[in-house]
């Protein structure tokens, strides 16, 4: 990679306004096509039987009856999709829960699929499937998981992380430890501890359009996919993995996408989908139902967090302490790993210590949802955090910042912070007027800081001049906020040509080079990166050209406001060119004109934000109106204010969502209760106040606009600040998410009987 | 020569030393110096880790130079949503 990242300070013209995005006409008048939009000749319905248990040893599966239905073309269990992962045991996990082997680990787990020319037909084919199963006995809660009493998932699994080798199977797959100092010491210290016990229950993201692709393998043995996915590159390296195919041999398209958050970051149905094709020889669509998605796909994890924070009179904290256990599905994950990271990231601390214990559960495979698992361990935090300041008589706020870390301070994850804004979102947070607004009867006000990494990563973008001087960007990273848009702002910024001459899409897995997913809030910070480089090198181009034109040397010639001009007064009589004109004349001084790049988007800086929330709530009922809301985070430099806003009140409404309603609930017999939108309520418009934002720019000093990922750190903080306005309206300290009216009223009326 | 830290989990592979010193003058050179030193270290290298360098975090830039008296911090390589 020959590109300098580094935070160059310069001006903008086109970086910073806000057009109107260029896929927004399609999506508002229904034009644009999701994963379930595409269709193809001969296509087949595909329909996948599911566990109704949450734990089960399958004996036998019978497909013979199945099989001999009229319209049936493709019947397939798990020894359709034989292990081909060469030990690789995340990408095991994966197929074992696109389609269960020995076992069907939670209800709603895959054990067969068909493929049929018609959905009816489809549904019948799946009653005619006998599975044999002996049902086992199952655990879904965390705690309950961790005991030596509880059912094991997987006897193969002993306890990683632990000083001395355990001898026995467990459900916990791993411990993990971070910090730093002597934790006993610095509680010695203290004037003040709070130590609380919380627990958040499991969410999904929610996105609105379900899983669905439509898979075609040819009988050369290519294939195409069409799907609904965060990163087309990486579903591609999945399945061909998964089918044993060469990657190159399998086109992936992705779709627009109706919401992903972390949801599609890995394949779930798209390999039975591509399984079922290769054997019925045509297209198969395979779209997951509302109760699939809940059952079988997405959410986070269920936890239990303890919190012991120690602090002076003056407001220093002098230790702080947290152990996680959080949920992971029936497979191993790292997902306490990262809570334990994060849970104490905000602050300066000479002593802290986190642990974090993954646990394994009849629940569907935890799935990343936006900044994964910061926001419960931030919730634990913040909310004794808020209650320490109280107990000192400090306001909350100033708490914070006199213990907010800064550059150089030593991070609780281990390494030293450089230049950071979690001071600059505290001060703006107490300077906001939503801090003196008054608050009436049963109203409460609450805040709350949250801390995300930000990652960058593998990046390929082409950008094509066309003759008529307009500009193709082709870019990698699905496009799932606006970046698009904002994509084709960096393109124009650097030609220094007009918005509109930009057209940007997202090209297919055969038309680029790999690219990452769009996670870890790296879509506009990674692309923008590699769409300045391949800009710069169209420049080079473009120079070339002009000199040629000219006849003088290209070293002469610059570029300057969409213009090559030749420099120094021997040229004084040559006219500047404009992008158009040499674009014109292209076929005749050497051909296309285009700029590509390859590179790692590294560096993309931590990232923080501090919320503000006002709440009322109804004491006779327990039910919750949000009254206010308040989002200061830093972008780094926002490239298209409107999206970043966008981004900051959808993390804030995916929050509220998560705090006030959403909730897994299952019976005794381990199945969901509430697999769809009617009994799993996430926030509608009518719930919602408008949420105001505030950006802040403190540049990245490893992008040379200074860009920072914006799209997680703003579901961090709401589940704390949400709690901390509850408690504060109904003067008990709330500790379980969510905080659903049945719950306050129970905490309130503990509170009156003492 | 630069030391670097490893988080917990990575220590107990590398004989329970949270601290070592490699001389290394990029993160490619210092995963391979790891691997030959630590061999219990190869496979998680193998799988992604991430260097902190003065606390900005790389995860795939192995080119990255290591600066003298740099601080240098091995951490797991996360999952982004």
């Amino acid at each position: 990679m020959n590109f300098d990242p580094r935070y160059s300070g310069r001006s903008f013209t086109s970086v910073g306004t806000r057009p109107i995005r260029p896929d927004g006409v399609d999506k508002v008048t229904g034009r644009a096509r999701y994963g379930a939009d595409f269709n193809m000749a001969g296509q087949l319905v595909g329909r996948v039987l599911r566990s109704p248990h949450a734990h089960a040893k399958i004996r036998k599966i019978d497909t013979s009856k199945a099989e001999k239905l009229a319209g049936v073309k493709a019947v397939i269990t798990a020894a359709d999709l034989p292990d081909l992962t060469d030990g690789d045991a995340a990408m095991y996990d994966i197929l074992d829960n696109c389609m269960a082997r020995e076992k069907a680990f939670y209800d709603g787990h895959a054990v067969a699929a068909v493929a049929a020319v018609d959905a009816r037909t489809a549904r019948q084919a799946l009653k005619l499937i006998e599975v044999d199963y002996e049902v086992l006995p199952h655990v879904v809660d965390v705690d309950e998981a961790m005991k030596h009493t509880a059912p094991l998932l997987n006897d193969a699994i002993f306890t990683e992380g632990l000083d001395e080798k355990p001898v026995k199977p467990s459900n916990v797959t791993k411990r993990t430890q971070f910090g730093h100092g002597d934790i006993q010491e610095g509680f010695g210290q203290a004037d003040f501890v709070v130590e609380r016990s919380f627990k958040t229950e499991q969410t999904h993201q929610g996105y609105i359009e379900p899983h669905a692709c439509v898979a075609n393998v040819s009988s050369d043995g290519t294939a195409d996919l069409w799907v609904c996915t965060q990163g087309h590159f990486v579903y591609r390296q999945h399945c061909a993995q998964l089918l044993g195919m060469e990657a190159s041999k399998l086109r992936v398209t992705s779709s627009e996408i109706g919401g992903g958050f972390g949801g599609k970051t890995h394949v779930w149905a798209e390999p039975v989908a591509l399984a079922l094709s290769r054997k019925a020889g045509r297209p198969v669509k395979l779209v997951m139902t509302r109760d699939e998605v809940f059952r079988a796909s997405g959410p986070t994890s269920a936890t239990s967090i303890d919190v012991r924070i120690g602090a002076r009179k003056d407001g220093t904290i002098t230790a702080a302490e947290a152990t996680l256990r959080y949920s992971c599905g029936p497979y191993a994950g790292m997902w306490a790993e990262i809570g334990a990271m994060t849970a104490f990231a905000c602050y300066k601390l000479d002593n802290v210590k986190t642990v974090g214990y993954e646990v394994l559960v009849n629940r569907p495979k935890t799935a990343a949802y936006r900044a994964p698992s910061a926001p419960m361990a931030a919730f634990a935090v913040e909310s004794a955090v808020d209650e320490l300041a109280k107990e000192i008589g400090m306001d909350p706020v100033d708490f914070r910042i006199r213990n907010a870390a800064q550059e150089g301070t030593r991070s609780s994850y281990g390494p030293v912070y450089g230049p950071i804004g979690i001071g600059p979102t505290l001060e703006a947070a107490k300077n906001h007027p939503h801090m003196k607004a008054p608050l009436g009867k049963n109203q409460g006000r609450g805040m709350a800081c949250g801390f995300w990494f930000n990652f960058g990563g593998q990046t390929c973008t082409d950008l094509n001049i066309g003759m008529d001087g307009s500009v193709s960007l082709a870019v990698g990273t699905v496009d799932v906020g606006g970046s698009r848009a904002s994509l084709s702002l960096v393109a124009a910024e650097e030609l220094g040509i007009d918005y509109g001459q930009v057209k940007a899409v997202v090209a297919d897995t055969s038309s680029l080079g790999y690219n990452d997913m769009t996670d870890g809030s790296r879509g506009t910070f990674s692309s923008s990166m590699a769409t300045i480089s391949a800009a710069r090198n169209a420049i080079k181009v473009l120079r070339e050209r002009a000199a040629q034109t000219w006849d003088i040397p290209v070293d002469d010639v610059i570029w300057e406001k969409g213009h090559a001009i030749a420099k120094g007064e021997k040229y004084g009589n040559l006219a500047a060119l404009s992008l158009k004109e040499i674009a014109a004349a292209s076929g005749k001084t050497g051909g296309p004109i285009a700029g590509h790049s390859e590179l790692v988007a590294d560096g993309a800086g931590v990232s923080f934000a501090t919320h503000i929330c006002d709440i009322e709530v109804d004491p006779e009922t327990g039910s919750t109106r949000v009254l206010r809301y308040t989002v200061v985070q830093d972008a780094g430099k926002a490239v298209h204010p409107t999206y970043v806003e966008g981004q900051y009140q959808g993390g804030a409404a995916q929050g509220i969502g998560w705090a006030l309603n959403e909730e897994y609930i299952y019976g005794k017999d381990g199945r969901l209760q509430n697999p769809g939108f009617l009994d799993y309520r996430i926030p509608v418009c009518s719930d919602l106040p408008m949420i105001d934002t505030q950006i802040l720019e403190i540049p990245n000093p490893n992008h040379p606009y200074g860009v920072r990922g914006v799209g997680e750190t703003s579901i961090v903080p709401p589940l704390a600040a949400i709690a901390n306005a509850v408690s504060n309206a109904v003067g008990v300290r709330m500790t379980h998410i969510p905080m659903s009216p049945p719950r306050i009223l129970a905490a309130i009326e503990a509170e009156r009987e003492g | 020569m630069v030391e670097v830290t490893l988080w917990g989990s990575l220590a107990a592979l590398a004989g329970g030393k949270s601290k070592v010193e490699i001389e290394a003058k990029d993160i490619r050179e210092l995963f391979r110096k790891l691997a030959e030193q630590y061999p219990g270290l190869e496979p998680l290298i193998e799988k992604g880790i991430a260097v902190a360098i003065d606390g900005t975090i790389y995860r795939d830039t192995w080119s990255k130079e290591l600066p003298q008296g740099a601080e240098i911090f091995l951490l797991p390589r996360l999952a982004g949503g």
